[in-house]
């Protein structure tokens, strides 16, 4: 617990800083999930709206201030973080992408093939 | 004092005897560690279903901002979000609150460590009971729509495409069949009330009211659901409705797709156990330093331990939030 003693003095204003930003974040989105511009929602990226991009990228820049300044995992050594980090990211990539596209493609068996689904 | 009954081996300070620590962190720590990546996981599988599942019927998925629109004593006022937002708030400071707990502990503060502490608790316990209402909302539901053959759903606006409600355009039906009893049925299986209304009514009331319309799940291309002309309404009504749905419960809700609702329980319920379970480490640890055991082994690890959990818990609602209400 050496290092936490060195933190003290800007611990407290660390954490008050960073809900100051987890709040910011949190009313962008949900300003922009009131005002749903149509350039942001009928914009399409890599087949997502731009809206749902900016969502999704917020949210990660939220769960990296929770887990690194909430979390302490600024603090934590090198291999601690990549155990957890790594490990996590990497196997959520992976499975997002495979259920993504398998999922894409159901809707596009379903919306061209010779069945209706819709009687 | 040594804090846990262990047996001492005579190897303490040696590698195998757990001297050398590589990740400089305790024991508990990197376990609770190693249990929040694997929870970690878990969420992420339920949510990357639910991603697979909404892409699977992308093109009828229920809108978010429609489903989730009550807040608190405004009855009958659109407000999509806001309450959401809200428990987000709550969620967030109450993470803070225990972060502040955490540093306090750092501090060996006592009072200041409880003081934190029972904000948390306290916010933990606000948002389990939103929660709670927005669960009792969604299982009740507004308007009630009807379900075709194929198990899509039909839902009802006027001329101006506002939503109107099956109980406010149809009378309650006149049974005319008998309650279905438990001592009447195979295996004693029977019905709790009669249903109030019924297809054929809504059919029927639907045909002399010319001011309403049909609306599928179909979103177009401005992405809202299709509304139907009446022409079509009528024949869509009539060749497909099958049953009427008021709410939601897991095999079917008013919103649209099936899965929808299930999906919603299942995530939405898994977290709020998360959150429930952490409000009882919290309340455990709580006791624990209210008796000083923790003034007694010499540092506040355990509620840095519990902190850990508790931040996770926030973590996986950021993502729940923006899935299921954002996206």
């Amino acid at each position: 617990m050496a290092q936490d003693v060195a933190h003290h003095e800007g611990a407290t204003k660390r954490i008050w800083s960073v809900f100051v930003i987890l709040s910011i974040l949190t009313i962008v989105e949900v300003v922009l999930g009131i005002l749903r511009l149509d350039i942001l929602v009928f914009t399409e990226v890599v087949s997502m709206s731009l809206q749902n991009w900016i969502f999704i990228i917020l949210t990660i820049l939220k769960a990296y201030y929770i887990t690194w300044a909430f979390m302490h995992m600024e603090h934590e050594s090198a291999g601690l973080r990549r155990t957890v980090v790594w490990t996590g990211v990497f196997l959520i990539c992976y499975l997002v992408a495979i259920l993504l596209i398998e999922g894409d493609y159901i809707h596009d068996v379903y919306s061209t093939e010779f069945v209706t689904w819709d009687f | 004092m040594d804090s846990t009954a262990v047996t001492q081996t005579g190897t303490e300070g040696k590698n195998w005897g757990g001297g050398n620590q590589p990740l400089k962190a305790s024991y508990g720590k990197l376990m609770m560690w190693f249990f929040i990546t694997s929870d970690a996981l878990t969420f992420s599988g339920f949510l990357a279903a639910y991603g697979f599942t909404r892409f699977k019927f992308i093109e009828e998925w229920p809108i978010a901002d429609e489903v989730f629109n009550h807040f608190p004593f405004l009855h009958g006022v659109d407000a999509p979000m806001y309450y959401v937002a809200l428990m987000t708030f709550i969620l967030i400071f109450s993470s803070v609150t225990m972060v502040l707990a955490v540093d306090a502990g750092h501090k060996m503060q006592k009072s200041k460590v409880t003081f934190y502490m029972a904000l948390t608790i306290l916010g933990g316990a606000v948002f389990l009971g939103s929660q709670a209402w927005e669960w009792k909302n969604f299982i009740q539901g507004e308007y009630g729509a009807v379900e075709t053959k194929s198990g899509k759903i039909l839902q009802f606006v006027d001329n101006d495409g506002k939503r109107v409600a099956i109980q406010d355009f149809t009378s309650q039906h006149e049974s005319y069949r008998e309650q279905h009893k438990n001592n009447k049925g195979a295996w004693y299986i029977g019905e709790s009330s009669l249903p109030e209304y019924h297809i054929d009514d809504v059919k029927k009331a639907f045909k002399d009211n010319d001011n309403l319309l049909v609306r599928t799940m179909q979103l177009n291309e401005h992405k809202e659901k299709t509304v139907l002309s009446r022409e079509e309404s009528i024949k869509y009504l009539d060749e497909r409705g099958t049953d009427l749905i008021f709410g939601a419960n897991l095999k079917r809700n008013e919103y649209g797709a099936p899965l929808f609702g299930g999906y919603f329980f299942f995530i939405t319920g898994f977290h709020g156990f998360h959150v429930f379970s952490g409000v009882v480490l919290l309340l455990i640890v709580f006791f624990n330093v209210l008796i000083g055991t923790y003034e007694k082994r010499g540092h506040y690890e355990m509620v840095e331990k519990v902190g850990l959990y508790w931040h996770f818990v926030d973590l996986v609602w950021v993502f729940v939030f923006t899935f299921f209400y954002l996206v």
